[in-house]
C-alpha cells in the first residue's frame, strides 16, 4: 500500500525513507516485523534497534524539541508511524513510554518532570514500566488499593539527584517523600523497566476514583521487587510488582494529588486513539501471508476455506479504512468519529479470527515448535492476539463504553 | 488525502435528511408500499426541482449538477435511512450511471437531461430468470430489421420497471452483449409488476416481442461498461445498506432506554447494551467498506473501484441485514408486528442483500479481482 500524506510531508517522509534504507540493515533487518505491543521476542536487538532509531532523532518525532523531540506536527507522526510499518522495521522496545507515559507527561507533567524525563526516553537511557493493574483491579481500575503515603524526613528532589546521575532518593534531608505500599501485576516489560508510572489510592478514606494520585516510582530500589510472569507463549514479558516502602519524591506526583484516576484516563485515551495504525499494517501483512499460504496449500480450491480467507482480507482493508478516516478527521481537526472507539473492538476480534485460519492452514506442522517452545511468527501472533482482547480495555468494557459513551444507554445500576 | 466529508457535503446531508423528514414518512413509505407504483410522482419532482437529486451526479453539460459519488453516497446513505420509497436507485444508481459510462455520447445527450430533471424515470433491464448479474447471464436476443433493432425475450426482477419511462436493456446480438434503450410506449413491450418481499422497492417482469430499440453504444461492446456500471451501483448501495442499519440502530437504541423490565431499562441489560454495541461495529465498519468505494470512485483508480465495489457488497448487505434482524430482537414481541417498522428494515435488508448479486457472488468476484 501506497499512502501519500501530501506535498508538505512529502521531504520529511523522503529523509525518513532514505534513513530506514540505510540503516534498517544487518541484525535489525534479520529483525523486521519482530516484537508487537506485549511482545517481548529480540529484545536486546530491538533495544538497540530503537538507540539506533534515537541516533537519528526519530524517536518523539512529535515531541517539543526542547525535550529532545522534532517537534513536528500529527501528519508527520501518522507518516512516521505508517513508513516504520511499511519497511517492517522492528516493533519498537520503548514503545510503553513512548505512546502512553510520554504523551501524558506531556498532557498533565510538570515542566521539571518533562525535562527530567522526556529526554531519557528518547536517547532510550530510561525504561518505563506502567503500573495500573493490581490483583484486585483489573478492568475496574478504579478499586486500585496501592497505598501512597506522605512521609517526612527523607528523599530529595530529583533535580538534585539528576545532577548526580542517580535517579533515586537517597535519603539526604529536603522534603518529604512518598512510601508506597501494594502490588501491581501485568506490567509489561516490567522487568526491563528503570521507572514505573504508578496508580495509587493517597486518601485511605477515599472510594473509587476519587483519592487517587498517579507517582512515579524508580524501580532500583530496595522497596520494588519485580517478578517475571511467563505469559502463554512461554515469554517473560509482563511482571508483577511488589512495592514494600518503596519509596519516590514528593514531587513525583503527575497532575495533582487526588486527581490519579484524570491522569490515568488521559493515557488510556492515548491508548486507544493512536496505536492502531501499525498494527493494522502488522495484520495486512499477515492476511497477505495468509493467502500465499492457502496458496502453496491448494486450499484456494475449498470453497470454505477460500470464504474464510476472502473475509480475512475483507477486515484487514476495512480495518485500513476505518483507520484513514480517523486519521483524516484528526488531521482536519476534526473530532473523531464513533468509528475511533469502535476500532479496537473490530480489529482485536478480527485479528483472532485471521489468527485460527492462519493456524488451520498451517496444518500439523503448524503444530511443531522449536527448542524451548520456540514459537514462529504465525504462532506467536496467533498466541499474543489473545491478549487483545483483553488489555487496553477488553472487549466487554468496550462494548459498555461503546453503549453508554456513544449510544446513551444507560448505565447498569450499582449494587 | 482526504478521507473525510467536506462541510458542504454535511450540509448536502443536512438538506436531503430534513426533506427526507417530510416527504418520506413512515406513514409516506406505508402509502407507498401498500401502492402498486410504489412512489409518489409529485414527491419524486420536488426532489429534482427542490434539491436536484436525480441529477445530482450527472455532469452539468447533460442537464446535472456535476457532482461526486461522495455525495451522491451521502444522498443514499439518507434515502435509505429513510426507507424513501422511489425509483431512485433504479434512475440514478442503474440507469443514469449506465448511460455515463456507455459509449454513446448521442445518447448521453439525448436521454440524461430527462433524468436530471426529474421527468424520466429509467432503469436498467439487465437480470432474466436465471437471476445473475454475470455477462453470461444475458440471453435476451436483439436482431437487426430494415427499420432497425428488435428485441425478443424476458426480462424480469427489473426495479420499478412497470413504471419507468425509459428501459435500457442488456441483449445478446451476434457480437455479444450490447446495450439499447426501449421507451415506455413502444410495441410489443409487456410489463407486469411482481409483488415483493421488501414492498419498498418495486420490481417487474418485462418482456419483449420484437420491440423497436435504440442501439447505444458499439454492438457487442456493452459488458465493460455495464460490469462498471454494476460497480458504482454496488458501491450507491452499499451507502444505501449502511443508512438504513443506522436508522435500525437508531430504533433500537431508542427503545432499548424507555422498554423497562425487571425494574429498569432494558438498554441497562449488557445483552441488549453489547448487542447494541456490536450493531454499531457493524455499522462503523459497513460505513467504511461503502465510504472506500466512494473514495475509490471519486479518485477514478479502475483496480481500486473493482476491489471496494465487490468488497462494499459482500459486507455491507450481510450487516445491514444482522442489524435489521437485532433490531427486532431488541424489540421483543412488538418487532415481531406488521405494525412496527422494523420488519419494513429487514425486508429491505433482506431484498438488497441480493439486489446486485448475493454477498457470496460479490466475495467471488473479489477473490477474482484480487487473484486469489
Ligand atoms: C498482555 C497483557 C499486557 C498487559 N500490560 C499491562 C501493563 O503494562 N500495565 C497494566 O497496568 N496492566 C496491564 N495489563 C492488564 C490489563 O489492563 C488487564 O488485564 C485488563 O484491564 C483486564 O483486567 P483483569 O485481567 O483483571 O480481568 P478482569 O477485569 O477480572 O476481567 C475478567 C473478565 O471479566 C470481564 N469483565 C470485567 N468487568 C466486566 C463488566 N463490568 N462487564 C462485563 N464483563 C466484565 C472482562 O472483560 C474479562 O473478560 C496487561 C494485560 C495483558 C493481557
Ligand atoms: C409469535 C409470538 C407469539 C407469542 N405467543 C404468546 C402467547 O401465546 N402467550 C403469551 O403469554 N405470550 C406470547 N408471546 C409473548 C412473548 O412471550 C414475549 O414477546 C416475550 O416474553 C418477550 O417479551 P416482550 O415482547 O415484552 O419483550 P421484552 O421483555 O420487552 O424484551 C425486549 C428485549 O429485551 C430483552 N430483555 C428483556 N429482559 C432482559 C434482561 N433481563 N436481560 C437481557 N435482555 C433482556 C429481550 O430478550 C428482548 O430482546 C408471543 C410472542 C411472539 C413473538
Amino acid at each position: 500500500m501506497e499512502l501519500d500524506f501530501g506535498p508538505a510531508v512529502r521531504g520529511f517522509r523522503d529523509e525518513l525513507r532514505d534513513w530506514l534504507a540505510e540503516h534498517l540493515v544487518g541484525e535489525f533487518a534479520e529483525h523486521r516485523g519482530v516484537g508487537g505491543p506485549t511482545d517481548g521476542a529480540a529484545w536486546e536487538v530491538r533495544l538497540a534497534w530503537d538507540r539506533e532509531l534515537a541516533a537519528g532523532n526519530w524517536l518523539g518525532v512529535g515531541w517539543p524539541q526542547e525535550y529532545g523531540g522534532r517537534g513536528l506536527g500529527l501528519l508527520e507522526e501518522i507518516v512516521f508511524e505508517y513508513e516504520y510499518a511499511r519497511v517492517n522495521a522492528p516493533y519498537r522496545a520503548t514503545g510503553n513510554a513512548l505512546d502512553l507515559l510520554g504523551p501524558m507527561l506531556l498532557k498533565m507533567g510538570s515542566e521539571a518532570q518533562r525535562k527530567r524525563f522526556l529526554p531519557p526516553i528518547l536517547s532510550v537511557e530510561e525504561l518505563w514500566g506502567q503500573g495500573f493493574s493490581e490483583p484486585g483491579a483489573g478492568s475496574d481500575l478504579a478499586s486500585v488499593r496501592t497505598r501512597a503515603e506522605r512521609a517526612g524526613g527523607g528523599g530529595t528532589s530529583f533535580e538534585d539527584a539528576s545532577v548526580e546521575g542517580a535517579s533515586r532518593p537517597t535519603g539526604v534531608e529536603n522534603g518529604d517523600e512518598w512510601v508506597v505500599n501494594g502490588q501491581k501485576v501485568w506490567t509489561s516489560f516490567g522487568v526491563h523497566a528503570d521507572w514505573l508510572y504508578v496508580l495509587t489510592r493517597t486518601d485511605p478514606d477515599s472510594r473509587r476514583h476519587k483519592g487517587l494520585t498517579m507517582l512515579l516510582v524508580p524501580a532500583d530500589q530496595p522497596g520494588v521487587e519485580i517478578r517475571p510472569i511467563r505469559n502463554l507463549a512461554g515469554q517473560d514479558e509482563f511482571a508483577e510488582v511488589f512495592l514494600s516502602d518503596a519509596r519516590t519524591d514528593a514531587d513525583m506526583v503527575v497532575g495533582e494529588v487526588g486527581q490519579g484516576w484524570r491522569t490515568a484516563m488521559a493515557t488510556l485515551g492515548i491508548e486507544r486513539g493512536t496505536t492502531l495504525l501499525p498494527q493494522q499494517l502488522t495484520f495486512e501483512r499477515e492476511a497477505e501471508a495468509l493467502i500465499g499460504l492457502a496458496r502453496e496449500r491448494g486450499a484456494l480450491d475449498d470453497p470454505m476455506l477460500r470464504r474464510r480467507i476472502v473475509d480475512a482480507w475483507i477486515s484487514v482493508r476495512i480495518m485500513r479504512t476505518t483507520n484513514l478516516r480517523t486519521i483524516a478527521e484528526l488531521t482536519a481537526g476534526r473530532a473523531p468519529g464513533p468509528q475511533a472507539t469502535t476500532a479496537k473492538l473490530y480489529a482485536s476480534t478480527r485479528h483472532q479470527q485471521l489468527g485460527h485460519l492462519a493456524m488451520e492452514l498451517a496444518g500439523p506442522a503448524g503444530q511443531i515448535v522449536g527448542e524451548d517452545y520456540g514459537l514462529d511468527t504465525r504462532q506467536r501472533s496467533f498466541l499474543l492476539s489473545l491478549a487483545e482482547t483483553i488489555y487496553g480495555g477488553s472487549s466487554e468494557i468496550q462494548r459498555n463504553i461503546i453503549g453508554e459513551q456513544l449510544l446513551g444507554l444507560p448505565k447498569a445500576p450499582r449494587p | 488525502m482526504d478521507l473525510t466529508f467536506s462541510e458542504e457535503q454535511d450540509e448536502l446531508r443536512k438538506v436531503v435528511r430534513s426533506f427526507l423528514a417530510r416527504h418520506a414518512t413512515e406513514a409516506d413509505v406505508r402509502r407507498l408500499a401498500a401502492d402498486p407504483s410504489g412512489y409518489d410522482p409529485a414527491v419524486w419532482r420536488r426532489m429534482a426541482t427542490e434539491i436536484g437529486l436525480q441529477g445530482l451526479a450527472v455532469p452539468e453539460k447533460y442537464g446535472g449538477s456535476g457532482f461526486g459519488h461522495v455525495d451522491l453516497g451521502v444522498v443514499f446513505e439518507e434515502t435509505g435511512r429513510a426507507l424513501l420509497c422511489a425509483p431512485y436507485f433504479a434512475t440514478v444508481a442503474l440507469a443514469a450511471e449506465t448511460l455515463l459510462r456507455c459509449d454513446d455520447e448521442r445518447a448521453r445527450t439525448d436521454l440524461l437531461p430527462g433524468i436530471a430533471s426529474g421527468e424520466t424515470v429509467a432503469t436498467l433491464a439487465l437480470t432474466e430468470e436465471n437471476g445473475r448479474w454475470d455477462e453470461v447471464g444475458v440471453h435476451l436476443t436483439a436482431h437487426e430489421e430494415a427499420g432497425g433493432w428488435r428485441l425478443t425475450g424476458v426480462k424480469t426482477y427489473v426495479f420499478d420497471g412497470h413504471l419507468a419511462d425509459l428501459l435500457l436493456v442488456a441483449a445478446r446480438t451476434p457480437s455479444g452483449v450490447s446495450l439499447f434503450a426501449v421507451e415506455a410506449e413502444a410495441p410489443g413491450l409487456a410489463r407486469t409488476p411482481l409483488p415483493t418481499l421488501d414492498q419498498t422497492r418495486k420490481q417487474a417482469r418485462v418482456e419483449f416481442t420484437n420491440t423497436p430499440a435504440r442501439l447505444l453504444g458499439p454492438e457487442g461492446a456493452a459488458w465493460p461498461a455495464l460490469e462498471r456500471t454494476l460497480a458504482t451501483a454496488s458501491v450507491l448501495l452499499a451507502a444505501e445498506q449502511v443508512g438504513g442499519a443506522a436508522a435500525a440502530l437508531d430504533a433500537a437504541v431508542e427503545y432499548a432506554k424507555i422498554r423497562e423490565q425487571y425494574g429498569r431499562p432494558i438498554g441497562s441489560f449488557q445483552g441488549i447494551k453489547h448487542k447494541c454495541a456490536d450493531m454499531l461495529v457493524e455499522i462503523e465498519s459497513a460505513r467504511s467498506a461503502a465510504y472506500g468505494g466512494l473514495w475509490a470512485l471519486d479518485a477514478g483508480d479502475e483496480a481500486e473501484i473493482a476491489i471496494s465495489a465487490a468488497l462494499a457488497q459482500a459486507f455491507c448487505s450481510e450487516a445491514f441485514t444482522k442489524v435489521a434482524g437485532d433490531n427486532i430482537q431488541v424489540h421483543g414481541g412488538i418487532g415481531f408486528t406488521w405494525e412496527h417498522p422494523a420488519h419494513l428494515y429487514l425486508k429491505r435488508a433482506k431484498s438488497s442483500e441480493v439486489l446486485l448479486g448475493t454477498p457470496s457472488y460479490h466475495r467471488e468476484l473479489l477473490a477474482a479481482r484480487l487473484g486469489i
